[in-house]
């Protein structure tokens, strides 16, 4: 008998994050994202350790000078030195990417959570409300915010970022609360969550302890994937010129400037646009990695 | 069917009048001048300034505003530009180039996503596959403008082999843009097709028509696509209303005279009218997108059509 | 009729390899009803999949034995073969017919398509054959019923429906996978009616899977027990229930609940779990639990001892066991 039992137990149960975790960790497509990312991490914390120049320093006569010894990237149309604001671009970046899928994730989140367990009259509002910002084409809203919000005459580092981590917030919001919502409809149709409120558990707890830690999944993998799209999607409106741009510097804002030089400085471009790619490239392999690794179905 | 489309158009009422009025605000209702920038570096001029204040009823309260033009509106009345044309005409002829280019996008779209989703779906974990998911990855993560801006170069100003700029919007010459449009979305589809067809593959009802004694080509031909592309089709459908008010970059790179340009130059320019305009028939089709996509959906999948 | 012997089939799996049939043998008659009774992972279900040929190979690999319909080898036919003796020759119904039916495909369609395909038939014709069809089944209103989807159905009908199209070929064999399980009593009761009926009228055999004793003491001409991947006991389903001739069979009937016994009595089960099979105990899979178990049961795999005419039992004991 107790040698049953101990080949039934050789397999301990982890738990669906523990198990997500020994799968990810074979995976080579996860490795590779998360060096990437962290590499692009490390630059933005300490873009003093990739690089000593100045992003700033404009040298006209080095004006679209091909890459070099001196400059690894060569020089755009002003003579700023490329590859130094490569890195220091992939703070700004990185921060507006990050602090939108907070944003969006948080507001999402917790909106999307409450609709659906309470459902009724809030959940009709939220949805319509949902609908109403989904409606409205995602470039034309932030160029409308972007543009209103500019109007009001020059403005600093601070607020330029936070202008544009706002405009996509308040765009993109509606998805992470439409995940949030239908997974925990389903939650809440589960025994386990019905047992507890027939213990008598308050709502609060049952939001907590029972329906957050199963609901989580699924918008881990969102908010993974859409920092990677925001990213791309800060690159967007600095191309449109709306989103980020001087003295702010990144990837978006350097690929902007290049793009009425392409014939003649294509460096200029191709190296933000490859540094931009390869990161939402990683963040997207990221979110894709952990998705297959916490899909229950697919093990 | 009939009330859930009822009810499905009652739902788009409230919607459609919060999303142009939060437009409608934005463009109008911003603290500031309005007109601040319309008429080029000057100022403008006492006369303009009180014609327009009165033709948008500026001095009214708010509320009555927006209702005066949504009154307006369904007359076909959309106002007049800052220089004097009429919003609607200008509209009109922008409007079906964008339509061109989005269909366009949509069939590429289509063609090569789903063939390539259905075919690396059914043979799991082979070299196709591999290929298929990593090239999808690529996809997805360069931005549009990226891809707009390579094609163009590598494709019209090296290799000479398009022109780099659309000179008139034929279909033909709509090509290039269009896959630059779609190549974010077909990466979709392609996962989308693959991850429908992977997960139908092993239903119980695949297992059925196989013990029926129907041949491989009808399993997965009739009984396995036609449910897993449920989904895909959907998605179709609301990536074209995406791409209607998306277009905005790749009209930009490409110069395709349609109604993305129009309305980012309209913005720039502050033309209040023009931007109304355009973004209110831009919800609207998207909104009829979504509604038809709905009404799509109940045709394909018959289980919720008995709402 | 339909005759399967030394089945041997395993799973390849990122784990290891599971050994999921090993060595079954069984047949089927004409008008004979045979109940393949075991619980989950006893490897019916697989042994009826092998048969028809549809099993997902891989991970599933047929690795040694034969099944022979009206005399031919299937298992070294050709694909064209196999499918050709699919539904037309033996036939498989499904536990839940819900899943079983296409979704997004009207009852009628489903049946209709084997018949035009298969049959030839002009759209009129096989439409009238599927109403007959699920007239025979006893679905009122066939007429209408057939332009429905599976979804309308209620669970009752659904299952006579797939019956309805699995006999649209007019097979010799059917197997029955768990018809019942995921349905009410009274409805279970109407179901195996219906299956006996068809059965007798068409001289059919039907091999029934299930893990019901029930069921299968209602029904079965004779019942294989099976048990990790093999036949234990086989016997005329009289002999099964009065003398059991395994220790399993044993404790399965003992396991029933019975209207005479004291109201006090606890509810006696099988201690333990059934194996892994990807670890299957040496010697006798069952003996880690079995009652009587003695040392020769972990060494020895028990051959199948013939313990009368049509009776077998895999057990080193069995004749002891059979004698009570």
């Amino acid at each position: 008998m107790t040698e049953q039992i101990a080949s039934l137990v050789e397999e301990r149960p982890r738990g669906l994050f523990g198990d997500a975790w020994h799968v990810l960790r074979r995976r080579a497509l996860f490795w590779v994202a998360v060096s990437i990312i962290a590499l692009v991490v490390l630059m933005a914390l300490f873009p003093g350790l990739f690089s000593s120049g100045d992003p700033n320093l404009a040298e006209l006569s080095r004006s679209r000078g091909a890459p070099s010894a001196a400059a690894w990237f060569g020089y755009d149309n002003q003579g700023y030195d490329i590859y130094t604001r490569v890195v220091h671009g992939a703070r700004a970046t990185l921060v507006v990417g990050l602090l939108s899928t907070i944003g969006v994730v948080l507001v999402g989140a917790t909106v999307g959570m409450l609709a659906g367990f309470y459902g009724g009259w809030l959940d009709a509002i939220v949805s319509r409300i949902a609908d109403v910002f989904v409606g409205v084409p995602f470039v034309l809203g932030a160029i409308v915010i972007l543009t209103t919000l500019n109007a009001g005459g020059d403005a600093g580092t601070v607020r330029i970022v936070a202008q544009v981590v706002l405009s996509i917030s308040v765009l993109s919001w509606p998805v992470s609360m439409r995940i949030m919502r239908s997974t925990a409809i389903a939650a809440k149709q589960q025994d386990y969550v019905k047992a507890a409120r027939a213990l008598g558990a308050p709502p609060s707890r049952i939001i907590s302890k029972h329906m957050l830690p199963n609901c989580v999944a699924p918008v881990l993998v969102y908010a993974t994937i859409a920092l990677g799209a925001f990213i791309g999607v800060e690159a967007t409106l600095s191309y449109l010129g709306i989103g980020l741009r001087q003295p702010v510097v990144s990837w978006g804002v350097m690929i902007n400037s290049a793009k009425d030089y392409l014939r003649v400085a294509p460096h200029a471009l191709l190296f933000p646009a490859g540094f931009l790619t390869a990161t939402v490239l990683a963040f997207v392999m990221l979110g894709d990695a952990v998705r297959e690794a916490l899909d229950p179905k697919l093990r | 069917m009939g009330r859930y489309v009822l009810r499905r158009l009652l739902q788009m009422v409230p919607v459609f009048l919060g999303t142009t009025f939060l437009i409608y605000v934005m463009v109008w209702a911003v603290p500031g001048d309005p007109f601040e920038g319309k008429c080029g570096e000057r100022d403008c001029p006492e006369s303009y300034v009180s014609a327009m204040r009165e033709r948008f009823n500026l001095d009214d309260p708010l509320l009555v505003q927006y209702a005066k033009y949504l009154g307006n509106l369904v007359q076909g009345d959309f106002g007049l530009t800052s220089s004097g044309l009429q919003v609607a005409d200008r509209i009109a002829a922008t409007f079906p180039v964008t339509l061109k280019l989005a269909l366009v996008a949509l069939v590429v779209e289509a063609v090569i996503g789903i063939t390539a989703g259905v075919v690396s779906g059914l043979r799991n974990r082979g070299f196709l596959d591999s290929l298929v998911l990593v090239s999808t990855l690529f996809l997805i993560s360069i931005p549009v403008f990226v891809t707009g801006y390579v094609v163009q170069l590598v494709f019209g100003l090296q290799l000479g082999w398009i022109s780099p700029t659309v000179t008139s919007p034929t279909i033909g010459n709509l090509i290039v843009p269009g896959f630059v449009l779609a190549s974010l979305s077909m990466a979709y589809v392609a996962r989308l097709s693959r991850a429908s067809i992977s997960e139908n593959r092993r239903a119980d009802y695949v297992r059925t028509a196989l013990a029926k004694g129907l041949p491989q080509r009808r399993v997965v031909g009739v009984h396995l696509l036609r449910n897993s592309l449920i989904p895909v089709i959907t998605f179709l459908g609301t990536d074209l209303g995406a791409f209607l008010g998306g277009a905005i970059v790749t009209e930009g790179i490409f110069n395709v005279p349609g109604v993305g340009g129009l309305v980012f130059r309209s913005i720039l320019t502050k033309d209040g009218a023009m931007v109304t305009g355009v973004v209110t028939v831009l919800v609207l089709v998207y909104l009829l997108m979504t509604l038809l996509v709905d009404l799509l959906y109940a045709v394909l999948d018959p289980r919720i059509r008995y709402d | 009729m339909l005759e399967v012997e030394d089945l041997h089939v395993e799973f390849r799996t990122r784990d290891g390899v599971a050994r999921v049939l090993n060595g079954v043998s069984y047949h089927v008659a004409p008008g004979e009803t045979l109940a393949v009774l075991g619980e989950s992972g006893s490897g019916k279900s697989v042994t009826a999949q092998a048969v028809m040929g549809i099993l997902d190979t891989p991970p599933a690999f047929v690795t040694r034995g034969s099944v022979r319909f009206n005399g031919e080898e299937l298992l070294t036919a050709s694909p064209e073969r196999r499918r050709a003796v699919r539904a037309s020759g033996v036939a498989m119904i499904f536990q839940d017919a819900l899943s079983a039916l296409n979704p997004v495909f009207t009852v009628g369609f489903q049946i209709e398509e084997q018949l035009r395909l298969r049959r030839g038939m002009t759209r009129k014709e096989a439409r009238a054959r599927a109403i007959e069809l699920l007239d025979l089944v006893r679905i009122p209103s066939a007429a209408q019923r057939v332009r429905e989807y599976p979804h309308q159905f209620s669970g009752g009908m659904r299952q006579r429906a797939m019956i309805a199209m699995a006999l649209a070929l007019d097979p010799e064999v059917l197997i029955a996978d768990e018809p019942t399980t995921a349905l009410d009593v009274t409805v279970q009761a109407q179901i195996m009616d219906l299956l006996r009926d068809i059965q007798r009228e068409r001289s059919m055999g039907l091999v029934l899977i299930t893990h019901d004793l029930g069921v299968v003491a209602e029904v079965a001409d004779r019942i294989a027990v099976m048990y990790a991947g093999r036949i234990v006991e086989q016997a005329d389903a009289v002999s099964l229930f009065r003398s059991p001739g395994h220790p399993y069979t044993a404790a399965l009937m003992r396991s029933l609940p019975r209207l005479d016994s004291s109201k006090h009595s606890a509810l006696e089960t099988i201690k333990g779990l059934p194996p892994s099979l990807l670890r299957i105990p040496p010697g006798c899979p069952f003996h880690p639990r079995c009652p009587r178990a003695e040392d020769v049961c972990a060494v020895d795999v028990p051959a199948f001892v013939p313990l009368g005419p049509g009776r077998g039992s895999a057990c080193h004991f069995a004749e002891e066991v059979v004698s009570g």
